[in-house]
């Protein structure tokens, strides 16, 4: 296996640590598992499907992905009932129609039948959805929430996966030259067929440590102290342990951290802790249930 | 430090291949299914990861090995066996939450005490699986077993639908504007009839929660052959756990289409049958891992159990009041509710009845057929 089998923006990228040392420049950083799942997408060219906790960090490896290889970012949002027409082509009926009525006018009556129609199915009347600009040119392919689609779009997933090819009966397949770096994300709302998780690595992304969230804190949040960034990293590492119904994730924890710097604070206490919960739990049960846990001890050294 | 492939990591050398392959095997024999596929990928990702990097070996495998949260658990185990010996901790291996539910009995034999074998079946006249659709689950005996059995499994339960979002060709309803524009290109442009497209329906996700204890064993088999039948009609759209002292999904098992194949595996996967009963906590395994992540979310989620709680029924009123917020409708079919003078008093029935929208009798066949009308006909509780 040499580099130049691989494209140029991902040619060094020889080992996990180059792949965490790219995201990091992007603010992104990765523990060992997220850089390896990262580095085995990129070179067996597979694609990635990261489940976890939300608020873990699954649609932002993606765009930090994107960010770090300087590559542009195609995202595919799902939802139930998406189909074809929204995620790989449409037809542009309008513009056909306006354009045979055009032929018509034009041509005098004298309009080729067969001419006609060959000029109505070109690329210049076909509307690129995310999946099929994702060919095109070389990218980040994000589908996030694949779990939200229906099943039978997870079956017309496979293809464009599995070969980066999709056909469009009117014009032939298309091929990506360099295939996409895809990633896919899902809340696990309910379980993906084995099909498509055959197809793809599997990462599970969990809660960071706590040393890990301060270092995710303090690259976010350039303002922040250390000392703040410690306190907040160690009250949420509490709060996860409190069985609440969502625990936060890193991103309830920027929130959090993002709320008391536009509060000025240097430091956490119970009172400003108290004033602030709703930035970091988003249930009534869970805020009655920290505070009744009482907030001097989650802050406590 | 860290070329690709150097010689040391190529995986071509037969002892190395060879070695890595026994190792997807003993995850197999361990219970995580590894197919012919994965193993390649396996065996690609090892060779393009640098083994000298401490942890390599291990996210390799967990990267291309395992497919589900449930699945790391048990990877992690055989790993540690395989090559470890030893215990470490994995570094950022957070694992998902698993339920904390211990005090596991041992396992009895299968199926809720049944002697009946499939050889001493003789004919029934009509009015006999009359009488017996009307017989308690609980008294029966090996004979009118079986063919309560068969009769299970003849049921056709109709899925409760809920409106789709995606739009389908209809008589009447909005305007299908590209199914229109695309008549008229084929007319030369001219418009000649207007198309319409509305909303069409769906299967409703049906949620079983089948309790599995002690007091409930004689109605077991039954309710799980019940839940088979679901299953095999409304493919997908059923979800079945078992709940006693741990939850258990035995949705999976029960896709099997021959029902004795099914209750087999799904015999095998539960652990806690004929156990205690600790509704409060695994309901609440069940909506931290499943429910609230959207199994729950705008279904019909019936519980079988007659509400003998051993833990806190505080902790179980909260959770099943959680349950309610979530589902569309939540339906308590208690085996002890159609008998006469039955006054639902027991601590964990007390607790959660404020927040059930129905309870129903399900002691047997035709109350379990009345439970398929009332969750076909569900419309927004209070």
């Amino acid at each position: 296996m040499t580099d130049a089998a691989h494209p140029a923006d991902v040619a060094d990228l020889t080992s996990p640590q180059a792949v965490a040392e790219r995201l990091a420049t992007t603010g992104y950083l990765a523990d060992d598992g997220v850089a390896t799942a990262a580095f085995l997408a990129i070179r067996m060219r597979r694609p990635l499907l990261c489940e976890g906790e939300p608020g873990a960090g699954k649609t932002s490896l993606a765009v930090a992905l994107a960010q770090a290889l300087g590559l542009p970012l195609v995202r595919l949002q799902c939802h139930e009932g998406i189909d074809a027409a929204q995620a790989l082509y449409e037809w542009d009926f309008p513009r056909q129609l306006l354009h045979l009525r055009a032929l018509e006018a034009a041509s005098d009556g004298a309009l080729d039948a067969e001419e006609a129609e060959r000029s109505l199915y070109t690329p210049r009347f076909l509307l690129a959805r995310p999946l099929l600009r994702a060919l095109q040119e070389r990218c980040v392919l994000l589908v996030d929430e694949i779990d939200r689609a229906d099943d039978e779009f997870e079956a017309f997933l496979l293809q464009l996966l599995d070969e980066s090819a999709v056909s469009i009966p009117e014009l032939g397949e298309v091929r990506a030259e360099q295939p996409p770096i895809v990633v896919l994300t899902s809340n696990r709302t309910r379980e993906l067929h084995d099909a498509l998780k055959r197809r793809c690595l599997y990462h599970w992304l969990g809660h960071p440590s706590v040393e890990r969230e301060v270092a995710i804190l303090r690259s976010r949040l350039p303002g922040i102290s250390e000392r703040l960034a410690e306190q907040v990293a160690t009250a949420v590492r509490r709060l996860r342990d409190l069985e609440l119904l969502k625990p936060p994730g890193v991103a309830e924890s920027l929130d959090w951290a993002r709320a008391l710097l536009c509060l000025d604070g240097e430091t956490l206490d119970a009172e400003t802790a108290d004033r602030t919960l709703g930035a970091v739990l988003k249930f009534r049960e869970d805020i009655e249930r920290a505070r009744a846990a009482g907030l001097a001890e989650l802050l406590a050294e | 430090m860290t070329t690709v492939g150097t010689p040391s990591t190529r995986s071509g050398r037969p002892d190395v291949l060879s070695g890595l392959v026994a190792f997807t095997r003993a995850l197999s024999a361990a219970g995580l299914p590894v197919s012919m596929d994965r193993v390649t990928a396996y065996l690609e990702a090892v060779r393009s990861v640098d083994l000298a990097q401490p942890d390599a070996l291990y996210w390799a495998g967990r990267l291309t090995l395992c497919g589900d949260p449930d699945d790391i658990a048990l990877y992690d185990g055989v790993f540690r066996q395989w090559f470890l010996h030893q215990q470490p901790e994995r570094p950022g291996g957070v694992r998902p939450r698993q339920p904390t539910i211990a005090s596991l009995t041992p396992q009895p034999a299968g199926d809720g005490g049944d002697e009946g074998s499939p050889g001493d079946l003789h004919r029934v006249g009509a009015s006999e699986a009359e009488r017996l659709r009307h017989r308690d689950l609980g008294e029966l005996t090996a004979e009118e077993r079986a063919h309560l059995r068969e009769l299970i499994a003849l049921l056709r339960p109709r899925p409760p639908l809920r409106r789709a979002i995606r739009q389908r060709p209809a008589r009447r309803g909005g305007l299908d504007t590209r199914r229109t524009v695309r008549a008229m290109l084929a007319a030369g442009g001219e418009p000649t009839v207007l198309l319409h497209r509305s909303r069409s329906v769906k299967p409703r996700r049906v949620v079983l929660l089948v309790d599995v204890s002690g007091s409930m064993e004689p109605y077991a088999d039954a309710l799980i052959r019940f839940a088979h039948a679901l299953c095999c009609r409304i493919p997908g759209g059923v979800e079945v756990f078992t709940i006693g002292t741990r939850l258990t999904r035995i949705t999976r098992q029960l896709r099997l289409r021959d029902p004795e194949h099914a209750l087999a595996a799904a015999a095998k996967a539960v652990p806690d049958f004929a156990g205690g009963t600790r509704l409060g906590e695994t309901l609440q395994a069940f909506l931290d891992r499943w429910g609230q992540r959207g199994t729950a979310r705008s279904a019909i989620v019936v519980v079988f159990s007659d509400g003998w709680e051993r833990g806190d029924p505080g902790l179980l009123g909260e959770q099943v009041a959680r349950l309610k917020r979530l589902a569309f409708a939540v339906f308590w079919v208690n085996p002890h509710a159609g008998k006469d003078g039955y006054v639902p008093v027991q601590s964990g029935i007390a607790a959660a009845l404020p927040h059930v929208d129905k309870l129903l009798a399900g002691h047997s066949l035709a109350t379990l057929e009345r439970l398929m009308q009332v969750m076909r006909d569900a419309r927004r509780f209070g």
